[in-house]
């Protein structure tokens, strides 16, 4: 077991240290002079020695590698740079923003597990009834809906027009009502599919048979016998969601004007403020690393089996 | 498996005809937008602006009283190419890596793989946002950019196909018939590894779309004066709840594409490859 963990582990870093050279290059690749993408309208009146301070300042002016490696060092202290818009460390302007983005993915998680994993269950129960059609076909509308309408629609009835909650902003547990239902549709809808597949297999294995000849209720043969060993499918779908509930959120926020990463990483692309595009960016892999490593970790506990594959 | 027999699999999976049918009806009418579009997209007329549906504009009008059935039908032109662009230039990049992968073995396929897992290392909308980033905003940047995002799911998927099909006796027969790398690579091992590549370009069109959507509904993609779907959702915003009709018709469509995709996809997958029937999984 450790064994595995450690070679996860290890690979989690080769991975994470080539996010670092894909972002670092992302900076460097893009079209036209740094420096001057930096200045935006300014530059028009910057003299060339002007350009040239601020590239020495930036440390723009030395070798790729040398840069490289003073990136590296400098993230390795967790100094992600400093934004060219409010000149704040970028680190610090995440710091501030990834609560908001946590709470609504983690709401979201909630929202799609609470919903989901009845909803799958039920369905596996009843398989090919009309309450099975009709969670299915829902949960095919779940995944197939651009999430930012989602978002839009339910503004518009529960906020807009009913006014049961506020439609914009955050800050009270009714703000974040919308936003985590939005978020969550899509994970609740995949997270019942792959529920009701895993749970359906298992139905009909001889222990859930033997079970029911035992004239265990049915509530003890689903509940203990079949979910307990449908188990690992379906935390290991829960875990998968993290990565679509991240560019779900980031939709959603924009939609209910929601203070979190997704908003700082789109105004970094529309003002072009490149290390906090770089920053935000690196951080979020690394969130999304850390999440996968230990959702493979986890399964790993729960199916021995995949530890000496 | 015969081609006759995948085809009579897929036409006996109803929802799947019903998708492709639908599929097919929207592309026809996106693509005869020009003859049956009721007004120019463009054209605005003031005294008609912010209008409910009626039998003049079906869809209702926008803010500058432009109809909404017409930029529908036009943008649909942009958001339906958005789904097929990426799932083209993702689905051949990816396909030759795995290809290539597979076949050259050792640090080539190493440094490949690895790639593809720092492709894989960010969320993906997060991957098409960095891309975007870099080269700025625009509607073949994000095109760019999410054509990015769909490669390594390809290159996986051609990668262990190749390393399956690389031992098989008919490759070895070719082999030993004097056929080079590159007529076993695309003649004897491509062919074969098509089944798995078509259903996941199904998956990958619905992402396509949606991802498309979601970078012009930012103000990443589509530019004015053209518009997508995902551009006039986010259009839409700022009239709700009165003119709901702006945001209801472009999502609406979205989503019947989507849907009709993704219920595509499954049927092809049960069509392809029997052995999963009933045991669909996303």
């Amino acid at each position: 077991m450790a064994r595995y963990v450690l070679q996860r582990l290890l690979s989690a870093v080769v991975v994470l240290w080539g996010v670092t050279v894909l972002v670092f290059s992302m900076v460097h690749a893009t079209p036209g002079d740094p420096v001057r993408v930096l200045l935006g309208d300014s530059a028009r009146g910057a003299t060339a020695e002007d350009l040239a301070r601020l590239r020495s300042e930036l440390g723009l002016d030395q070798p790729l590698l040398v840069q490289y490696k003073n990136f590296l060092a400098g993230l390795l202290q967790g100094d992600l740079g400093k934004s060219w818009r409010t000149n704040r460390p970028v680190a610090a302007e995440i710091a501030e923003r990834l609560p908001y983005t946590l709470q609504l993915t983690v709401a979201a998680l909630l929202v799609a597990v609470l919903i989901g994993l009845p909803a799958g269950v039920l369905a596996a129960t009843r398989p090919y009834s009309s309450v099975d059609y009709a969670l299915t076909g829902l949960a095919l509308v779940g995944v197939s809906m651009p999430v930012f309408w989602l978002g839009l629609l339910l503004m518009m009835v529960f906020a807009l027009t009913l006014g049961w909650f506020p439609a914009s902003g955050s800050g009270t547990w009714r703000h974040l009502v919308l936003p985590a239902l939005t978020v969550g549709a899509a994970s609740t809808a995949f997270i019942a599919r792959m529920t009701r597949a895993a749970m359906l297999e298992v139905l009909t294995e001889d222990y859930v048979r033997t079970a029911r000849a035992k004239g265990l209720s049915e509530w003890a043969v689903v509940g203990k016998h079949a979910l307990r060993n449908a188990a690992a499918p379906i935390l290991t779908a829960i875990g998968l969601q993290f990565g679509g509930l991240m560019g779900g959120a980031v939709l959603t926020e924009t939609v209910f004007a929601w203070p979190g990463l997704g908003r700082l990483v789109v105004n970094a692309i529309l003002t072009r403020d490149l290390y906090m595009l770089q920053g935000s960016i690196l951080f979020t892999a690394f969130l999304f690393i850390v999440v996968n490593l230990l959702v493979d970790i986890g399964y790993s506990l729960l199916n021995p089996k995949v530890r000496f594959a | 498996m015969s081609r006759l027999a995948v085809w009579r699999r897929f036409a006996r999976h109803r929802l799947a005809v019903a998708g492709a049918a639908l599929l097919i009806l929207i592309t026809l009418l996106v693509i005869a937008a020009p003859w049956i579009a009721p007004y120019d997209p463009a054209a605005q007329d003031w005294s008609q602006r912010l209008r409910p549906p009626s039998r003049a504009h079906p869809f209702g009008t926008d803010q500058f009283g432009r109809d909404v059935l017409s930029r529908v039908l036009y943008g649909g032109r942009i958001s339906l190419l958005s789904g097929l662009l990426p799932v083209l230039i993702g689905g051949v990049a990816g396909t030759v890596l795995g290809l290539v992968a597979g076949f050259a073995g050792r640090w080539v396929d190493g440094f490949i793989m690895r790639v593809m897992d720092v492709l894989l290392a960010l969320p993906s909308l997060f991957l098409a946002l960095a891309v975007v980033g870099t080269l700025g905003p625009g509607w073949f940047n994000a095109v760019i950019a999410v054509s990015a995002v769909a490669v390594p799911a390809y290159a996986r998927i051609v990668r262990s196909r190749v390393l399956a099909l690389r031992e098989e006796d008919f490759v070895e027969a070719a082999r030993a018939m004097g056929a080079g790398p590159l007529r076993i690579m695309f003649r004897h091992v491509l062919p074969n590894a098509l089944s798995p590549v078509l259903v996941q370009s199904t998956l990958s069109f619905g992402f396509s779309i949606l991802s498309m959507a979601g970078l012009s509904f930012l103000g990443l993609g589509i530019q004015p004066p053209q518009t997508d779907w995902g551009d006039m959702l986010a259009l839409s915003r700022q009239f709700l709840p009165g003119a709901y009709w702006l945001g209801l018709f472009p999502g609406l469509f979205i989503m019947l594409v989507v849907l009709a995709v993704n219920l595509m996809g499954d049927g092809l997958r049960d069509a392809l490859d029997p052995r999963l029937q009933g045991r669909r999984q996303s």
